[in-house]
This record gives C-alpha cells, sequence and structure tokens, in this order.
C-alpha cells in the first residue's frame, strides 16, 4: 500500500508527535505542530495516536491511493474530495485503490492533517518519523513530499468510514486567536510598562511563520531594565549569553518583534525570552495563518495546568467516542 | 555567581548558573545537568546544558512543576560539591580561514552587517584591536577552545577560547541575521565561536570553513558512523589553519572515506587551568601533538 503524490501542495510533510531527547544536541522534538488534530485523525481511522501522518499547510496535496483504505483529515478548514465529490472533515471515510484525495483551498486555519489507516511508514530516524528538513531527517529523505514520491503506508485492521467528532471537540483558534503566556525565563530584563504592554497590545501574525517558529507584529516595541550587558552576551539590551530556548518560548530580537519557537525549534541562541506559551495552547499556534489578530494572555501555572488537564478531556471524550 | 531558577511555560524548567560566561559558569551546569540526569526524577524527558545555563523538559501530569523545581533545586549542592574535572578529548580542526565561499556569501549579505565596506574578519581584528586580519586569525587559531554547548541546530558546537578574559575575543552578531551559511562555516559571535553544521540562517561573523564534516544523517562519513553528530560538550578544539590546497586534499579523503580527525585523550581540570593557563594548554597541546 502506498500513497502517490500527484501534487505536493506548498509544504506538505510526515509527522508524527516528534522526537524527544535529543535536544542537547540541537535536534528539536519536530512533530506534527497541531497534535490535537494529529491524534484525533489517527483516532478517527483506528491507528495509534502516535502514527505518522502527513501534515499539508495552507494548501492540500493531491494523493493517489494504491490500495483502499480509510482516511480522515483534521485541522484547518478546507473541502475534501475524493475523486472530486466532497467528504467530511474530522470524520473517517473510504478512498479505494486509484481513487485521488485532493483538496479546495482554505477556509479557516492553516494546517490540515491527514490520516491514512495503517498510518504512514517510512523508515524511522532516531525514534520518529517527523520530518525535520534542517537536519535532513525523518519523512521521506528528511524532506516535505515531492510530486512522484511514493509514501509507504503500514497494514490496519480496517474501520469503519463516517466515524466523526463532534463540532464542540473539533478545537481550533478562534479570532482573535489566545495565546495563554505563562511569564519567566527572562522577564526581569523587560521594564514594568513593556510587560503591561506586550498583553494589552493586539499583535498579528507575520509572514515569517513556520514550523520552527511563528513571528507576529504591530505591537509597541519593548523596552528594557538598563544594565551593563554580561560578558559574552553582546551589546544589544535582548541579547543573554546564549542558552537553551523552550518551547513555546517567546524571544524578542532587539525588542520589537516576538518570536515563538514551535516543534522545529533551534534548541538555544543568545536572546532573551519573556516566558512561554501553555503547552495547551502549542497546538492554536500551528492553526494561525499569517495576518491573524492574536492577543497574548497572562496566567499562572495553575491555571497553565488547568488549560492542559482541559485539552487532555477533550482528547479523551474523543477516544471514548470513537472506541 | 547567582543561579537563578525559573519556569519555561509548564513543561520546562531553566536555570541560569551565571549573567556572564565563564568556565566556572559552564562546568557548575554541566553537573548539575549530569546530577539531574543521575537522579531519574520521573517526567525528565530532556537534559540540555547550555554555556553558563541548563534546561529540564518534563511532563507536568508525571510530576508536579513545584515538585519538579524543588527536587532540581536540592541537587544544586551535589553540583558545587562536584569536581571540575573531565576526562575529556582534544581535536585539531582544520579551518580555511577567508575562503571564497564565505566570502561570497559575506559579500552577499554586506547590507546586514556593521561595516559594509570591509569584511567579517576585517571588521572583528579592528574592533578588536588587532592591526589586520591575519593578525586576528592568529589570536583565533593560537590557543584551544572549550565547547561549551551543542545545539542551535543539529550538531553545532559553540565554542569558548581557553585563554584570559582580558584575551577573549569579542564581536556583535550581524545587525539582521543572514538567511544562507555555508555548511561548515567557522563563525563568532559575543565570546563564541561556532562550526555551522549545516546549511543555513545565521547571524554569527564569518571567519572561514572546515573541510571536516560535523553533522552527518546518513552517517556515511568514517568517524560519524556510531553516531551523526560529532561534538559534544566538554571538547578542547584546537584550529589549524589550512591553505585551499590542504583543504581540497581533506575534502577528497573525507570523501574517499579515509579522512580522520586528530584526536588524543586528555584530562581537563578547571583548577589547574585557573592557575596556569599557558602551562595547561601547552599540556594539551603536547597530547594532541603527541598522537
Amino acid at each position: 500500500m502506498a500513497l502517490k503524490i500527484v501534487k505536493p501542495g506548498l509544504f506538505t510533510s510526515v509527522q508524527d508527535l516528534g522526537r524527544p531527547g535529543y535536544f542537547h544536541l540541537g535536534i528539536p522534538i519536530s512533530g506534527a505542530m497541531d497534535r490535537f488534530a494529529m491524534r484525533t485523525a489517527n483516532m478517527l481511522v483506528g491507528n495509534a495516536e502516535d502514527a505518522a501522518g502527513l501534515e499539508a499547510v495552507f494548501m492540500g496535496p493531491e494523493i493517489e491511493f494504491t490500495e483502499d483504505a480509510v482516511v480522515a483529515v483534521t485541522g484547518a478548514s478546507m473541502p475534501i474530495m475524493v475523486d472530486g465529490d466532497p467528504v467530511g472533515g474530522w470524520s473517517s471515510f473510504a478512498v479505494k485503490a486509484g481513487q485521488t484525495l485532493s483538496f479546495g483551498f482554505l477556509k479557516s486555519g492553516a494546517r490540515i492533517y491527514i490520516a491514512v489507516s495503517g498510518g504512514i511508514d517510512t523508515t524511522p530516524d532516531l525514534g520518529s518519523r517527523s520530518t525535520y528538513p534542517i537536519g535532513a531527517l525523518g519523512g521521506i529523505e528528511g524532506r516535505p513530499v515531492q510530486a512522484g514520491d511514493e509514501i509507504p503506508v503500514g497494514n490496519s485492521n480496517p474501520v469503519a468510514a463516517g466515524r466523526t467528532v463532534q463540532t464542540e471537540l473539533r478545537r481550533m483558534p478562534g479570532s482573535p486567536a489566545e495565546l495563554r503566556v505563562l511569564p519567566g525565563l527572562y522577564w526581569h530584563r523587560l521594564t514594568e510598562e513593556a510587560g503591561t504592554g506586550f498583553f494589552e497590545d493586539t499583535w498579528t501574525v507575520a509572514p515569517e511563520a513556520d514550523r520552527m517558529g511563528y513571528r507576529f507584529k504591530g505591537g509597541r516595541a519593548l523596552e528594557f531594565v538598563d544594565r551593563e550587558q554580561p560578558f559574552g552576551a553582546g551589546a544589544d539590551p535582548s541579547n543573554i549569553v546564549d542558552g537553551c530556548y523552550s518551547y513555546g518560548s517567546i524571544q524578542v530580537p532587539g525588542g520589537t518583534e516576538p518570536i515563538v519557537l514551535h516543534r522545529d525549534a533551534v534548541s538555544g541562541g543568545g536572546y532573551f525570552t519573556l516566558g512561554a506559551i501553555i503547552s495547551a495552547d502549542m497546538d492554536l499556534i500551528g492553526q494561525l495563518q499569517p495576518n491573524t489578530p492574536v492577543r497574548f494572555v497572562k496566567v499562572d501555572m495553575e491555571r497553565a495546568l488547568a488549560a492542559r488537564a482541559d485539552r487532555r478531556k477533550m482528547l479523551q471524550k474523543i477516544r471514548e467516542e470513537l472506541v | 555567581m547567582k543561579t537563578r531558577y525559573t519556569f519555561g511555560g509548564d513543561e520546562h524548567i531553566y536555570v541560569e548558573m551565571d549573567e556572564e560566561m565563564s568556565l566556572d559558569a559552564f562546568f557548575k551546569s554541566l553537573s548539575m545537568s549530569n546530577v539531574v540526569r543521575a537522579e531519574n526524577i520521573p517526567g525528565v524527558t530532556e537534559i540540555c546544558p547550555a554555556n553558563a545555563s541548563f534546561q529540564v523538559k518534563f511532563d507536568p501530569d508525571v510530576t508536579h512543576p513545584d515538585e519538579m523545581m524543588k527536587r532540581i533545586q536540592e541537587l544544586e549542592h551535589k553540583a558545587e560539591g562536584a569536581e571540575k574535572r573531565l576526562a575529556t578529548r582534544i581535536i585539531e580542526v582544520p579551518v580555511f580561514y577567508q575562503d571564497p565561499w564565505t566570502q561570497e556569501t559575506l559579500m552577499r549579505f554586506r547590507e546586514r552587517h556593521q561595516d559594509p565596506s570591509g569584511t567579517d574578519l576585517e571588521y572583528a581584528a579592528r574592533i578588536n584591536g588587532y592591526d589586520n586580519a591575519e593578525a586576528f586569525i592568529e589570536a583565533h587559531y593560537s590557543s584551544p577552545w572549550f565547547v561549551s554547548m551543542v545545539g542551535f541546530v543539529a550538531g553545532l558546537p559553540f565554542l569558548y577560547q581557553l585563554v584570559e578574559r582580558d584575551k577573549q575575543l569579542q564581536v556583535p552578531k550581524y545587525l539582521r541575521p543572514r538567511t544562507d551559511t555555508p555548511k561548515q562555516t567557522v563563525g563568532y559571535g559575543g565570546c563564541f565561536s561556532c562550526i555551522y553544521s549545516v546549511r543555513g540562517a545565521g547571524g554569527y561573523q564569518m571567519f572561514g570553513i572546515t573541510p571536516m564534516p560535523i553533522y552527518d544523517p546518513e552517517q556515511e562519513v568514517s568517524y560519524l558512523k556510531d553516531f551523526m553528530v560529532f561534538f559534544r560538550p566538554g571538547d578542547v578544539v584546537k584550529w589549524k589553519p589550512i591553505d585551499r590546497e590542504e583543504y581540497d586534499r581533506i575534502v577528497a579523503a573525507v570523501e574517499a572515506g579515509t579522512y580522520t580527525p586528530r584526536i588524543a585523550e586528555v584530562d581537563f581540570d578547571l583548577a589547574e587551568f585557573n592557575a596556569d593557563m599557558a602551562g595547561t594548554n601547552a599540556k594539551l597541546m603536547e597530547a594532541l601533538n603527541g598522537s
């Protein structure tokens, strides 16, 4: 069983839940940016939740199936077609051998997740099939898919088509998108006024937004507390002695445009970070298009953990409904 | 040195040993990451030592963040008591300074640089008080370096020179990062040198290029067959200036699978180094040259 890529889309890559354990060598976790949608797509087709699927951003691929399969597409809202006939998102549907899966124009969100019963069966690198192009790991030769690729799919116990996730369990960002932030890390470098302004302002997603990080613009520039820069840090007040970066951490080079590091994050560098997006909201970033308005919302650890539990409960509810 | 503990979201604890760079801060961060690893705290998924800080990534559903914080803080005294001594290796890394490839790249991104009229090396020489690029290059390769962090992207080493603070070379990063850097460029930013393990974006000044691969996901390079990443924190590096002819020869040898970097096993003792830097470096070089 294989998926023949007829058209690759804009940037379509094999992803699973990632490659933990190598961040100390600069190899990031990678994996689906919207893990909620990836897990759900896998559940719909009866795969293990950490099976590999395809992540496509802004534009869907065109895929010919060599054998019958059950498929589900979750995440962004984008018309889905099998041989030109529309099928629904967040639901399982059958694709027969020789049929083609294709997509229309993106309506909302940014990334779709395509799960195929049996899961994508490319060779794992360091324990994961996730594509990390900078390090040439995972996926097909460590790169996004290209026209002509034949992507192997594993064996499966077929599940029924027509399984669906209820609308209220399809977690997507609102507008403006609210991203919850736990202040910390080098928060103390900011003046009180800058700290307040960061949460008051409405930001928009900049064009430089990818799997490594999302850049935001439009808010007021941040002012730093005066200090003599420490030895080895560099002259700019936003510089620190190069340290590790947290996933979701927010760096603001020069104090102007915040960058949130995501699944393909660089593991360290010399910019101060003011805190991090809470783990529960990392999925939502993967669904933001450029120019989307965004508010950063300040939370404490208790609220961060409550949000994490809410997300887990939502996934559990989907799991129970689909079993 | 004042240790600072903080959360990075709900899944990370970040510990800064010191605001400024020093080998003492590096040794403490390495010791702490070692004792945290040995402690096997449930839920820990990543332990990342850096120049003067380290980070732990964990699953807060397994161990509550407050509990994780408490357990890591309790380990600080163990790290302080740890010997500041490393059984490590010294590696000779050939560098073709002022090579045509970084030269072409730095000209392409000149408008992002502090000094659009010169090269990165001429600029670095001037702001560090050297008469010309050649004198600066000599300062760069004359004393050995210490790998104080591996990261940024796949297998990239940050290196700190084993000399007195007043002899440390310091240069700012580019005003705006480049979108391109040749693979295996030897770069410089702040007080750190680095080797770009892969081609890509970068903000460090570019001094030269090494023909020696340090990251190979295919694991075809003879000395990267066991693991795709060459460097680890604590490695000692000695740059060896080479010319185009030598560069081409090494590139061919790497291709043919016959190139082996020159490496010697050494012990590095921080107290010994601090007491006699020149003497310690001479011993390191003796070990390398005797290999």
